[in-house]
């Protein structure tokens, strides 16, 4: 229990700090999401001046903060400029729709680098694991924004997957079956791009933690009492290679969120993405700092989840 | 010429036999064709009887430890035989295999890896069992017990992970693991040299004891010559993937006849007289 406490204790200054950062950050670029109306002879400068002072732009810096700080404790995440609404329900549908397209992509990384990982380990050296690693070195010299654009051709040229959005216009005339189906296919095409652009790692991080196992003298030791081979992959090899795999997933969210902001826009995915980098050239301040702690959360989240399965799956951390 | 074991007129049959024994790997390197073998050990023989320890010494590299995994069962060799009690054991369909596995045993150099991270003391001493399907499994903790306690640990760590034990009772869980199946022969690779010498002294002390009381046949991987002189019945020096000098023990000492033998020896020697000299 005391360790969970410390784990969260730590996550949530961690999001303190971020959320400081990226306050500062943006507030020491140039402008504001009022300057470029300053541009327009129609609009008096006391106009804008006073729309500065409606929001709160002309305020110092920590007494915004501590507003923005007592306000995020009540849930509120301030307001967006651009969409004149507030923040937090704007950000809950997207958070929504990444996460969707984010879990997803890994659980279909997951599954295919799992298994292919363990196949690749048994048979080191044979042609099958050197066709996997020419297969992932390709993959992980490939940036991530050509696989992307190759899918969008492939998807565009055949016309087999719906190349934009989460739904189709005629969404909402659909029975459940079909809204379903609908939200696959739109899901498909994004999650492939993601998993295709995760799983290079994951596989060979599963590899080479399967191959460093399978060298141990316990197996051997295994082994020479007649321990069937399946036996000795999956009851005895896996878990005690499970650890190195199960920090990776942490680490994995990570990587899967920066991925997905980049697949969200080519991809044109409702997620946090497209409203991210909309929000960051308006210079739409409390949506950009929404959208950044929210990574940050899932990202703490997606650590600290691993961290708890580390607890409940490796004996040798629960006794420390 | 090749040495034989040291011959006796009056020698009981040997337990396990191994004639003519070799191995080699294949190696490949990426991006070329061009294979090399790599011979691991060639043409060896060398025979084991229940109740006497055949140390067998070298340098890294000489083929000990690909020997002792063919000789485990582990890995095949490419020809030769492996004979217990007059059964060619290479020929062995992996049923048969899989009943004769529990006679011979192996402990390991590297008692940290040597256990499985994830299981108590007791589920580590009792997992041959479990793998051999061999008794229910209130048994098969029963025995798990009564070997800590034989091994020299108490049966109340029955709960403990391998990693909360220190190196010496590491390799005594591992060496209680050996005896679940109670086998015949124990493979003993390296299984001292991680051992500080109170530890090493003090296992080989047990070893002692289970070999008198099992009637254990014991075949000593090592490269330290000077801790082979003190409980090998017999030594057999292997160099390059051969067996060049093969006697009993005090013999060895007495008389080496190979080259390398002489080396070994004469390193022993100079060890001896400078600690000699520092203690004067």
């Amino acid at each position: 229990m005391k360790y969970f406490a410390r784990r969260l204790f730590h996550a949530s200054l961690l999001l303190l700090a971020v959320s400081i950062f990226s306050f500062a950050i943006l507030q020491l670029t140039p402008g504001d999401f009022f300057a470029p109306m300053g541009l327009n002879p129609q609009i008096s400068s006391r106009t804008i001046a006073g729309l500065r002072s409606q929001y709160g732009l002309d305020r110092p810096l920590p007494v915004r903060y501590r507003h923005w700080l007592q306000d995020v404790l009540k849930g509120d995440l301030g307001r967006s400029f651009a969409y004149n609404s507030p923040v937090t329900p704007l950000l809950a549908v997207r958070a929504r729709n990444t996460l969707l397209l984010t879990g997803t992509a890994m659980l279909l990384a997951w599954l295919i680098a799992t298994p292919l990982g363990i196949w690749s380990a048994v048979h080191r050296g044979k042609w099958g694991d050197r066709a996997a690693g020419v297969m992932t070195s390709g993959l992980l010299a490939v940036p991530d924004l050509v696989v992307f654009l190759v899918l969008l051709l492939v998807a565009v040229r055949t016309g087999w997957f719906p190349t934009g959005g989460m739904v189709s216009p005629a969404f909402s005339d659909l029975n459940v079956w079909n809204k379903l189906k609908d939200v696959a296919e739109h899901l498909f095409l994004p999650a492939l791009g993601l998993a295709i652009a995760t799983l290079p790692t994951m596989l060979r991080h599963v590899r080479s933690a399967m191959i460093e196992v399978l060298e141990a003298p316990f197996i051997q030791a295994a082994r020479a009492h007649g321990i069937p081979e399946p036996r000795v992959l999956f009851r005895y090899a896996l878990p005690a290679a499970a650890n190195p795999l199960i920090s990776l997933f942490g680490f994995s969210v990570g990587t899967m969120l920066s991925a997905s902001l980049l697949v969200e826009v080519i991809l044109s995915w409702p997620g946090i993405g497209p409203l991210l980098v909309d929000a960051i050239l308006a210079k739409d301040v409390y949506v950009v700092i929404g959208a950044v702690m929210l990574s940050s959360i899932f990202l703490v989240a997606g650590n600290l989840f691993a961290d708890v399965l580390l607890f409940a799956t490796d004996p040798r951390i629960r006794v420390e | 010429m090749k040495p034989s074991p040291p011959s006796d007129a009056n020698r009981i049959e040997p337990f396990l036999r191994v004639a003519s024994l070799s191995k080699h790997y294949v190696q490949q390197r990426t991006f070329s064709r061009t294979e090399f073998t790599v011979n691991a050990f060639q043409d060896v023989d060398l025979e084991l009887f229940s109740g006497k320890t055949l140390a067998l010494v070298g340098e890294s590299g000489a083929g000990k430890s690909s020997l002792a995994r063919c000789i485990a069962l582990l890995e095949r060799p490419d020809s030769g035989k492996i004979e217990m009690e007059g059964e060619n054991l290479l020929a062995l369909n992996r049923k048969a295999l899989f009943r004769i596995r529990r006679r011979i045993q192996m402990i390991f150099q590297e008692p940290v890896s040597a256990l499985n991270p994830r299981l108590t003391a007791c589920e580590i001493i009792a997992e041959p069992l479990a793998i051999q399907r061999e008794g229910t499994q209130l048994q098969q903790r029963e025995r798990a017990l009564q070997l800590m306690e034989q091994v020299g640990l108490d049966a109340t760590w029955e709960r403990k992970l391998p990693f909360e034990f220190s190196g010496g009772q590491r390799q005594r869980l591992a060496i209680a693991r050996a005896l679940t199946l109670k086998p015949n022969v124990l493979i003993l690779d390296e299984a001292l040299s991680n051992l500080d010498a109170p530890n090493q002294a003090l296992i080989l002390e047990l070893l002692a004891e289970l070999q008198t009381s099992h009637s254990l046949a014991y075949l000593h991987i090592s490269h330290d010559l000077r801790l082979v002189s003190q409980f090998a019945d017999e030594v057999a020096v292997m160099y390059e993937g051969r067996i060049v000098e093969h006697k009993e023990t005090h013999h060895l000492f007495a008389s080496p006849e190979h080259s390398y033998t002489k080396e070994l020896l004469a390193t022993v020697h100079s060890v001896d007289s400078i600690l000699l000299e520092r203690s004067a």
